[in-house]
């Protein structure tokens, strides 16, 4: 027990950064307090008047880490998730953390009508929240809205844009 | 327009009615054979002036509308034309079939009287002749309700020149619910949200609006009075709430709910609140539309993979399909005869508007877009409004059913999509 230094870092600053990609119209995500162990301190190293810690990257906050990237594109007219590696990131992080919360937000591009495309996205929504529910996430742990193409996040008339907007966006509303 | 005394009037014009309208209309296509007609312009009699020129208003609505051509009243074949004093032959000479004139009495109290009679200027007869009362803010319905009649008179349609359309715009984060009279004047915001709106559909009394609402990132539909903007939410189960439809009655909504993991249509009954489920398959069905005698409901739906357009009758039993034609065919407008369906047609990566006639089965596309949506029939049939894509902006069009007339209408500043044409106002 002495070899261990046990440090409850509050993750409020470390989440930030993963905020600030939201929309602003977007409410802003519950910033729970999170535990983190710090790793092993060898005995003797680094005493003195101030501890010093090795804090771990968040790694909602590391770019080599699936956990940073929160949106899912999809091919035209397709739910099929083809890019499992994002999902399945998300899906174990939720079946080890069960008070974690997501809302799957689907989308679509403008081609097609605009309540048929409402449906599309939300297959694509549900294509993902069964992957994860696979990998065992709870029901309760996911809610589910499809925006059709109501909320593009690119706004040219050109297969670039749609590709963008061809979306199912991972929105944490507890970690 | 084009002599100074056109532009003198235009200028006075816009002297007394200071909003004008943002919703900008333009044919894009007339008829080939447009009707000449003369509106002589309005007599007003007493001391009071009304605010609004009766006269320039049945002008520009029979001139939007593609099928008759107003003589620019700067070239009258007799300039003084008023009530009682018709020159036939000099109006024969110059092959004009049709002309109007009329009267604007002062009755005191803010209240007038619009008064008109339309001629065939071949036979010298007077085809019609009618009194509409009016009160002093409803000069332009009272002129909307003139060329009502004349179109009527002359065309054999009733005009849907005294009608409404709702529409969305938005900016990124700024959603509206508006409503124009259809000739653009009188925009009003219905709603404003940060959240999308969707899916603006007029009860059938022109009272209020369906719509679907994603506020607090939830999908729910509500009904709201246009008048008072009083609203209830009439549906926020699990999942999809969208595609609200008006029974002709008024009395029930057809929706889409995907509560059991696949969208299906359902009926609404406002009054009681129950639900009934018409549609049950593993795949997208939504998008539903009333038959005129509410025997049936026209919907999209996926159940052989790509979307096709279906009816069931409205009571539940088995869906009948209607299109073979084509990779994509959805979001019916059923037209007020019943025998006429407006929807989208996507082919090759392009959607335009597509009008099925369901006796024949046939369909035949109507515009050259690439990304329309959205249609609705005017309540007289002869037109569909839809959304289209111009020069990279949401815009609206409108369409005859035959094809041959196009009218783009431009909202100054703002992206518009989906227009829903409202019914009859009187």
């Amino acid at each position: 027990m002495m070899r261990s230094i046990l440090l409850v870092v509050v993750a409020a600053l470390a989440l930030g950064g993963c905020a600030g990609n939201k929309k602003a119209t977007k409410p802003e995500i519950d910033r729970g307090a999170e535990q983190v162990v710090a790793p092993p301190q060898t005995q003797g190293a680094g005493t003195g008047n101030g501890t010093v810690v090795e804090m771990q990257l968040d790694p909602f906050e590391d770019p080599s880490n699936p956990l940073s990237q929160l949106v899912i594109y999809f091919d035209y007219d397709s739910a099929e998730v083809k890019d499992l590696n994002i999902a399945n990131a998300h899906a174990q992080y939720l079946a080890d953390h069960p008070s974690a919360k997501v809302r799957l937000e689907g989308h679509a591009d403008e081609r097609g009508t605009r309540e048929y495309n409402v449906a599309l996205s939300e297959r694509r929504a549900l294509a993902v929240k069964e992957l994860m529910m696979f990998r065992g996430v709870r029901p309760n742990q996911i809610t589910v809205i499809a925006y059709g193409e109501e909320r593009p996040v690119a706004f040219g008339h050109d297969e670039r844009s749609w590709a963008l907007n061809r979306r199912v966006e991972i929105v944490y509303e507890a970690k | 327009m084009n002599t100074l005394r056109g532009l003198i009037a235009a200028l006075l014009f816009a002297l007394v009615l200071p909003v004008q309208a943002e919703l900008e209309i333009r044919i894009t296509q007339g008829a080939a054979n447009a009707i000449p007609i003369a509106i002589a312009p309005f007599v007003v009699e007493g001391a009071n002036r009304p605010a609004e020129s009766i006269g320039q208003i049945v002008m520009s609505d029979l001139g939007r509308s593609g099928r008759f051509k107003p003589v620019p009243q700067d070239r009258f074949a007799q300039p003084n034309m008023g009530p009682g004093n018709i020159e036939f032959y000099r109006w024969r000479d110059r092959n004009v079939d049709y002309l109007v004139v009329g009267r604007v009495i002062d009755q005191g109290n803010a209240s007038f009287v619009v008064e008109f009679q339309l001629f065939d200027s071949a036979n010298s007869q007077q085809i019609a002749g009618y009194r509409i009362p009016a009160d002093a803010s409803g000069m332009r319905m009272a002129a909307h309700q003139v060329s009502d009649l004349i179109y009527e008179k002359i065309t054999g349609v009733r005009g849907a020149f005294n009608t409404r359309i709702a529409y969305i715009t938005s900016t990124p984060g700024d959603y509206q619910l508006q409503v124009a009279d259809a000739d653009g004047y009188n925009i009003r915001t219905i709603l404003r949200s940060d959240s999308p709106i969707m899916s603006p559909a007029w009860s059938p009394d022109a009272t209020k609006i369906a719509y679907v609402s994603f506020e607090n990132n939830h999908s729910a539909i509500y009904v709201q009075n246009v008048v008072t903007g009083s609203r209830e939410k009439v549906s926020s189960r699990r999942g999809i709430n969208g595609a609200p439809a008006w029974s002709p009655d008024g009395n029930k909504l057809a929706l889409t709910l995907s509560q059991t993991g696949y969208p299906e249509i359902y009926v609404l009954d406002l009054s009681s609140g129950q639900m009934k489920q018409l549609t049950n398959t593993r795949a997208i069905n939504t998008e539903p539309a009333w038959m005129p005698d509410g025997s049936g409901i026209v919907y999209t739906s996926s159940r052989v993979g790509k979307p096709q357009l279906y009816l069931v009758p409205a009571t539940g039993g088995s869906p009948r399909r209607l299109t073979y034609e084509g990779e994509y065919n959805a979001a019916p407008s059923v037209g007020p005869n019943g025998d006429k369906i407006a929807f989208i047609n996507g082919d090759g990566g392009r959607f335009r508007v597509g009008i099925f006639d369901i006796e024949s089965g046939e369909i035949r596309i109507v515009t050259n877009g690439s990304l329309d949506e959205s249609p609705s029939f005017a309540p007289n049939g002869d037109m569909v409004i839809y959304a289209t894509e111009e020069g990279g902006r949401d815009v609206l069009a409108a369409v005859s059913v035959d094809g041959s007339l196009r009218q783009s209408l431009v909202l100054k500043g703002s992206e518009v999509r989906e227009p829903d044409w409202s019914p009859f106002l009187n």
